[in-house]
């Protein structure tokens, strides 16, 4: 039977403010364990929450980016459950008045475009770690990350395959960076996702029971994990059974999914309104202030891209992968007027260079100016396309400009007719025989020719003078 | 017979500190003496700071010297063991935080200490402020000063029993459903919760946030409105503390109140009320009255649904605010516990005392899946209701006066058995906190058994000016002879 498939994401994403959401502690990763603590995010007797504006902020972007309906008024609520890396035994969240509703983003798959719903965006509060010592009888908790803000993306049952969860989890990861609220480490755990999978026979109307998956922590693992949750639901339904309503976790070493709780043992959060947090109000002028923020996002810069400087879609996907490096490509654009030529460039060299160190394109010993002004020499002739290459890379490595380069090192082309012409008439009286058998109608000999020409110099002729002088030698003017 | 330093005012203290007859050490020292007499038979404090008291006193004695006197200056006070005071141990009357030592200061302790105030100790009270007696504390029963067989009243009974015994001059307390103002009648002192915002709530540990508030319990009016001076002010620290102007609550002591309206809700005048608390009451408006005020009848009409409207809002909200007593962090961890939930249950179990579990029980049931509808939302609808029937009444009249509890105080164990008639000792206290208005309770004469009962005046949000001017004109104008406690 054909069997269709349907995926719900719920995504976290950690918010990039300096301080957690309802106290002054710091949200850096990979302090020593406590140290970002206060009586506060520890849940002590008698403490209260007071919110982070910029929490508020920052989620109204991400509403925004993603055409949603930003609520004027905004209610937190405790979700109860008992956890030791819990301090308060609640989790400070929003249930039903959460900041954002009914919202998008599309995707593309195989050059179509899809819509993707968001029922919700809600803040909440992140929780610590268990920290567990195999030659201990006790485990440890570390409340820093306690109290770092979250934001919830919960998107509409509208996914149908395990390749759109992830183009719209790449989606969303481009998006949260574009807005610079997160910075989708998801090996830090900033960007999580957990998904809700069902399938159903095709053309059916009703929804299958779902499971709930955990502990995706890759692109690649939501891929695998929703994959294989998939064919092991075929399986069940297939055998006569039925799929049982639970959250299974990810086992990345074993590549299958394991049971973790049924049902029967699920949670009953208590949701209830938090008395300690007066409601959030946000009126328009709020929404307006931040609206005025937002940057272009990845999608409208692609299309630009694609119109404005007559690149290739592919192109303009790489190039607008972050917006550090749509700046550094548009700059190097303004400044040479030679959209292909700059993004074959950044494409190709810079961002080898910069991926074999594993670097940003913000910390590229590159930057867009001595680029521009390589490839104007280039554009120029100063310069052959070879010999750019070796100058790109000096310049890599020692941050000088092209100029410089190119003059310590002699680089200049041969540009001097006379002297071009006295190299060749050389090469052809060196090689007579082949000189003779090219007449006689041998044209691939040509390049060799070039070559020749090019070894004699030391690669600095410049190539299409060469092919010029040498052709018109060759055919006796 | 001339009162001892102990049995005075802050304002007559003052006075005396300022003219240099006296100084915060004598009075210090006049308290403690009080304490080590009397305590022993009463038990109001769990903890008794006699040496950082003595610290303070002295360093209060320099800046008198200095000129650098402030209202509270000398002025020894005690504080409920709900708030939390710095490497002071601070239990709530629980055996949960038997070992607890806070890191900080609560708001109104720090501005205790600012204001040069010398805290004497943490008084007892009910395990988490839950109940009407001071008998559920893990630390042992309080006993009415008026009568060593009686309850002080509750949950703030060891601060109420403080000042009335002499062994602090004024004290703090916190109300939920009447904790400050029921003790206070008890135990025949002025208390007041001020407005739900007044004061800030933090380093006040949670019973049930969105009704808790701290006031004070002093001997008069006058030190009524120097203590809420004190205490009183938004803080950033506590997001529902209220940002609006403080006045000199001073200013209103003294003044008349002719023209008045007060205000008799008819739904008040129930057959549980002991026919001396009500004649006590009657004299009383005949005072004011006297005074040139009117006695208008008015209506609360959703009084009769107060009891259960409270009685599923404050454990609901106490069953999330205890969950963080889990024995992982800090406070009473069970001994023997081989595993997480074998730790959380047995830490809890042995941690808490019956009453704290009974309302923990209740407020899961009413937030549980399925019943949050039937019980907390219709209770939070309910309690709209009850916030609307007083602003129709304060178009009404100025002041609403009823009594403060049902009865006097009443005998230990009486009610212990039976926690819905405790639970009705706060019949008339508990509305106020689900509207979130003031309330203050001063004492109005004694039963023929010699007790104190007090008189409750409410007044409309942050108009806790009102109830100072009305209760000092009221004590100013008493047709009864102020008694002490014969200890």
């Amino acid at each position: 039977m054909e069997y269709e498939t349907v995926i719900g994401l719920e995504v976290h994403a950690q918010l990039l403010t300096d301080s957690k959401i309802f106290c002054g502690c710091s949200t850096k990763f990979g302090a020593a364990p406590n140290s970002h603590t206060c009586p506060i995010c520890l849940g002590m007797p008698g403490v209260l929450p007071v919110l982070n504006r910029k929490v508020v902020e920052y989620t109204i972007k991400m509403g925004l980016a993603t055409n949603c309906r930003i609520n004027p008024e905004d209610v937190f609520a405790r979700k109860n459950y008992f956890y030791p890396d819990l301090p308060k035994g609640y989790q400070i969240s929003q249930f039903d008045r959460p900041l954002a509703e009914d919202g998008w983003v599309d995707i593309e798959i195989d050059g179509k475009k899809k819509r993707i719903g968001i029922i919700r965006i809600h803040m909440e509060e992140d929780a610590g770690k268990l920290v567990h010592d195999e030659t201990s009888p006790f485990s440890y908790v570390d409340f820093n990350r306690t109290g770092v803000p979250l934001i919830e993306i919960v998107s509409r049952p509208d996914i149908r395959s395990p390749e759109e969860a992830t183009s719209y989890l790449r989606r969303l990861h481009e998006i949260l960076v574009y807005l610079e609220i997160c910075d989708g480490n998801m090996e830090e755990g900033s960007f999580r996702c957990d998904a809700n999978v069902s399938i159903r026979p095709g053309g059916a109307a009703e929804f299958g029971t779902r499971t709930e998956l955990k502990n995706m922590n890759s692109f690649r693992n939501v891929q695998r994990a929703l994959e294989y949750e998939v064919k092991r639901q075929q399986y069940v339904v297939e055998g006569g059974g039925k799929v049982a309503q639970e959250t299974r976790l990810w086992d990345d070493a074993q590549g299958t999914t394991l049971s973790m709780r049924g049902k029967e043992e699920a949670h009953d959060y208590r949701y209830f309104p938090d008395p300690d947090l007066v409601p959030v109000a946000i009126d328009n002028a709020w929404i307006e202030e931040v609206r005025a923020t937002l940057p272009e996002l990845p999608m409208e810069k692609r299309e630009r891209f694609i119109g404005e400087y007559g690149i290739p879609a592919y192109d303009a996907g790489v190039l607008t992968a972050t917006r550090a490096l749509a700046e550094f490509y548009e700059e190097t654009v303004k400044l040479t007027g030679k959209p292909k030529i700059a993004s074959n460039w950044v494409m190709g060299d810079v961002l080898r260079y910069l991926n074999e160190e594993k670097r940003d394109i913000r910390e590229s010993p590159v930057k867009p100016s001595s680029l521009a002004d390589m490839i104007n020499l280039i554009e120029r002739g100063t310069i052959s396309g070879k010999m750019a290459k070796e100058v790109f890379e000096e310049m890599y490595r020692s941050g000088k400009g092209p100029e410089a380069i190119i003059e310590e090192k002699g680089l200049v082309q041969i540009t001097d007719e006379d002297a071009l012409k006295k190299t060749i008439e050389q090469v052809l009286a060196a090689n007579p025989s082949e000189a003779e058998q090219y007449r006689s109608g041998k044209q691939k000999l040509f390049g060799f020719f070039v070559g020749q020409v090019m070894k004699a110099t030391g690669g600095k002729a410049n190539p299409a003078m060469v092919n010029d002088i040498l052709k018109k030698i060759l055919s006796g003017r | 017979m001339a009162a001892g330093l102990h049995e005075s005012t802050i304002h007559e203290l003052q006075e005396k500190l300022r003219r240099g007859d006296v100084t915060a050490s004598e009075i210090t020292e006049a308290v403690f003496s009080r304490i080590e007499a009397v305590d022993g038979r009463i038990k109001s404090f769990i903890t008794i700071m006699r040496d950082s008291a003595a610290a303070c006193a002295r360093r209060a004695d320099e800046a008198i010297r200095a000129g650098k006197a402030g209202p509270l200056t000398g002025i020894p006070i005690a504080v409920k063991d709900i708030m939390c005071t710095k490497g002071v141990r601070t239990t709530c009357g629980s055996r949960i935080l038997e070992n607890f030592f806070p890191p900080y200061d609560a708001t109104v302790v720090r501005k205790l200490k600012e204001g040069g105030a010398v805290i004497v100790g943490k008084t007892n009270m009910d395990e988490f402020a839950m109940g009407s007696s001071t008998e559920t504390s893990f630390y042992g029963i309080t006993r009415n000063p008026w009568d060593l067989g009686r309850i002080p009243g509750g949950s703030s009974g060891g601060s109420a029993a403080a000042v009335a015994a002499g062994e602090c001059i004024a004290s703090l307390g916190s109300d939920t459903g009447g904790s400050i103002r029921q003790p206070a009648s008890l135990c025949g002192v002025v208390g007041m919760k001020p407005t739900y915002g007044r004061v800030s709530r933090y380093g006040l540990i949670a019973f049930a946030s969105s009704l808790d508030q701290i006031g004070p319990f002093t001997r008069d009016a006058e030190d009524c409105a120097i203590l809420l001076n004190a205490i009183c002010g938004y803080d950033p620290l506590d997001s529902t503390s209220v940002p609006v102007e403080t006045p000199d609550y001073r200013s209103f002591v003294g003044k008349d109140i002719k023209g008045w309206k007060f205000g008799v809700p008819r739904e008040y005048l129930i057959e549980g009320i002991d026919p001396e608390v009500a004649g006590l009451m009657e004299e009383s408006i005949g005072v004011l009255e006297s005074l040139g005020a009117e006695r208008v009848d008015i209506s609360l009409p959703h009084t009769e649904y107060c009891v259960a409207v409270y009685y599923v809002i404050a454990p609901a909200e106490a069953s999330s605010n205890l969950a963080r007593y889990d024995g992982v962090k800090y406070g009473y961890r069970s001994p023997d516990a081989r595993d997480l939930i074998e730790m959380y249950r047995k830490s809890r179990s042995e941690g808490f005392g019956a009453e704290v579990k009974r309302r923990i029980m209740i407020g899961t049931y009413a937030l549980s899946s399925g019943y949050y509808d039937a019980y907390y939302k219709k209770a939070s609808q309910v309690r709209t209701l009850i916030k609307r029937d007083f602003e129709e009444a304060f178009r009404k009249c100025d002041v609403i006066v009823t009594p403060t509890a049902p009865t006097a105080a009443f005998r230990i164990g009486e009610k212990t058995d039976d926690p819905l008639q405790m639970y009705l000792s706060d019949i008339f206290t508990i509305s106020a906190n689900l509207a979130g208005i003031p309330g203050i309770s001063t004492p109005c004469g004694y039963t023929g058994k010699g007790l104190p009962v007090g008189l409750q005046l409410l007044a409309g949000h942050f108009q806790e000016g009102k109830l100072i001017q009305a209760a000092s004109a009221l004590e100013r104008n008493a047709k009864f002879e102020k008694r002490r406690p014969a200890l």
